[in-house]
Parts: C-alpha cells; structure tokens; sequence
C-alpha cells in the first residue's frame, strides 16, 4: 500500500526554509508521498537534495521529486508577466510538489496533462 | 593601529596590483552525462593532460576537482579560467545498484556514502560559480526534475548558462529534443568522448564566460 499526505501551502508558508525542508523530509521518511500545494523556492528544492542526501541510510536511499507548474509551458511575454504577478500576489502556492521516498517512487513522468508515478513492484519491497 | 593601518595598505596595494580575477567555470549535471569526460577534454585541449577518472558506473566522481589557469583560444580572443568539476546531482542513491554493477558489497556501500557527501559539496559549490556548463547525456530525457533544478537553481543565482547536449556520436543522441526543454538557453549537441563538434561548444564559452 501507498500513503499520500496532503500539505496544504498555508502549512509551510511561515516556515523559515530550513523548517520547510524539515517538514517535508520528515513525512517523506515515514514512506509516504508527499503531495505539497504550490512549490519551493529554488534553493529549497536544492536544500532538500542535499537533506535527502544526508539523510540516507539503511532503508531510506533518497527521494523522488516533481514539481508540477501549470505555467512553466508557456513562460513568454505577457504570460510570463502575468505569472510572475501571480507568483507575486500568491507566493508560490500555484502548481503541485510531489516528493517520494525513492525505495517506494521509482520514477515521476510528468508531461502536461497527466503524471506518472511509477512505484517499484511489491515483490522488490517486501523482501 | 600600526597593524590597521598595515592591513590598509596592504589592501590597497592588493586591489591595485591585482590580476583579473579568474572565472570560475564548474560543470554540473546528473550522474553519468560526461562531465569529467568533457573536463578531460577540455584539460588534453588547452593543458595536455588529464583531469579526472571516468567510468559507466554512476558517481565515478565523489569530490569536487578543480583545475586552475585553463586558457583557452578561440577566433583571435583568450579566455583564462578554472575548471571546477562537479559530482553534479542526483535525488537517490542506491549501493546496490553499484552491487548489480559488480561491486563488493563494502565498497559499494563505502561509494554510495561518499557519493552523497559529493552530491552535498555540489549543491554547496553552486554559490561559487561564476559560470556554468550543464552536460546532460543526450539519449536521455532531459526533462527530469533534477535537470530543471539544476537550471533553476542557476537561474536564481544569476549564473550564466551552456547547456551540452552529449554523447552526440550515438544515434539514440537528441539535441533539438534538449532544445526544446531548454528553449531560454543555447544548447551545444557535442561527443565529449570523440570531440564531435567542440569548437562550436568553446565558441559558447565565451559567449557565458567571456
Ligand atoms: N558514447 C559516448 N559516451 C560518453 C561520452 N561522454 C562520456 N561518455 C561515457 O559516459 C560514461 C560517464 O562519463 P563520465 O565522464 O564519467 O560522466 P560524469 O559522471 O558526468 O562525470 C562513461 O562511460 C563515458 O565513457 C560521449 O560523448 N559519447
Ligand atoms: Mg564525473
């Protein structure tokens, strides 16, 4: 069985970054999905890299990570203008950050309009 | 207040004297996209020598390297710098991927532990950059998460961008596919292994260094 939990972006909005990255890395550990509203700043998906690094030990062997961004596409001209507003005013609670434990997510596709989480089969886990 | 003063004109004589700060140029990307093969490259080029181990196992390199006073010609200009390679980055790392790739069980987990360390050092070293070439292996996706971070992450700082397309000599190779993903950077399709095409990737140095 899979685990998804939800973390709404009101959660980790007034969070410092090390906290943030904590909190996610922390359910992550628990083996289960992290489904986060919005994204992270640039330097906090890298902190949480290197975190999950550290981190790694005995079962845990890292993590899977997409950021799914409804605006990434179609980042010119007044669109991007627009985004940027947006980002702005909402911070960056638009799109959608999944982050899994690596030993359950082997790989995250992603294109436009679907994503693919692609776990590892059951007979690999449970041995 | 001898020594502040000291230290003063030290300072200014420092700043007067001093030579045109080096460019420090790292090289970044997954594992296995042939960075240190391209360091080498660049290294037989302009130094005649070599730089680093190159290997198919993933995480060959596990420290940052660093090669100074590299001085390259291109179309009558010169550009001085020092090439930084990188473990580049990666999400995960499994020991026993190193195992099914032959490895003792020992050293695959004593690999797996400095990889992780090497992944960590890469992400600090990002500051440090004053220019970056991204190598990504071009019969690959190169629209994974760990690519687009790495971007975003130059991104963020200001850090001038080449992105390479490599392993251009294997037909699976795609660089309008790289471009593509990429459209706001300038994509070099290059063989680091057999030097396919790297006039045009120096040319492209110094359009982010120079
Ligand atoms: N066919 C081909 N293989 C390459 C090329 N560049 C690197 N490789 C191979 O890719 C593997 C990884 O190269 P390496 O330089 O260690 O990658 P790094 O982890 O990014 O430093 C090695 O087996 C290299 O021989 C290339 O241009 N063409
Ligand atoms: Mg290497």
């Amino acid at each position: 069985m899979v685990t998804f939990q939800f973390v709404p972006y009101h959660e980790i909005e007034d969070l410092g970054s090390a906290r943030r990255v904590k909190r996610l890395i922390d359910i992550v550990k628990q083996n289960k999905i992290v489904l986060l509203q919005g994204r992270l700043k640039e330097e906090e998906e890298a902190d949480l890299i290197a975190i999950a690094m550290e981190e790694i030990k005995g079962k845990f062997k890292g993590i899977e990570l997409a950021v799914i961004n409804p605006e990434e596409k179609s980042k010119e001209g007044l669109k991007r203008l627009r985004s940027n507003f947006y980002n702005l005013v909402l911070g960056d609670r638009q799109g959608l950050t999944i982050i899994g434990p690596a030993s359950i997510v082997k790989d995250i596709k992603k294109d436009p309009t679907k994503i693919e989480l692609l776990t590892k089969e059951a007979r690999n886990r449970r041995k | 207040m001898i020594n502040i003063l000291k230290s003063f004109i030290s300072k200014v004589l420092n700043n007067l004297f001093k030579k045109k700060k080096n460019v420090r140029l790292g090289l970044y990307g997954p594992p296995n996209g042939g960075k240190t093969t391209l360091a080498n490259r660049i290294c037989k080029d302009w130094l005649g020598e070599d730089m680093g181990d190159v290997s198919n196992i993933a995480h060959e390199t596990r420290e940052i390297q660093i090669k100074e006073q590299i001085s390259i010609k291109s179309k009558g200009k010169e550009l001085d710098f020092n090439l930084v390679d990188t473990p580049g980055i990666a999400t995960k790392i499994d020991y026993e991927e190193f195992v099914k790739a032959g490895m003792k069980e020992k050293k695959a987990k004593q690999r797996a532990k400095e990889a992780t360390k090497g992944i960590i050092d890469s992400i600090k070293w990002l500051d440090e950059m004053d220019a970056v070439i991204i190598v990504l292996d071009g019969t690959k996706d190169p629209y994974t998460q760990v690519n687009i971070t790495i971007v975003g992450n130059l991104q963020a700082r200001n850090i001038p961008v080449l992105i390479v397309a490599n392993k251009s000599d294997l037909k699976k190779s795609d660089v309008k596919k790289v471009q593509a993903a990429y459209p706001q950077y300038s994509v070099i399709g290059i063989s680091a292994k057999y030097g396919n095409n790297i006039d045009k990737f120096y040319e492209g140095l110094f359009a982010i260094a120079g």
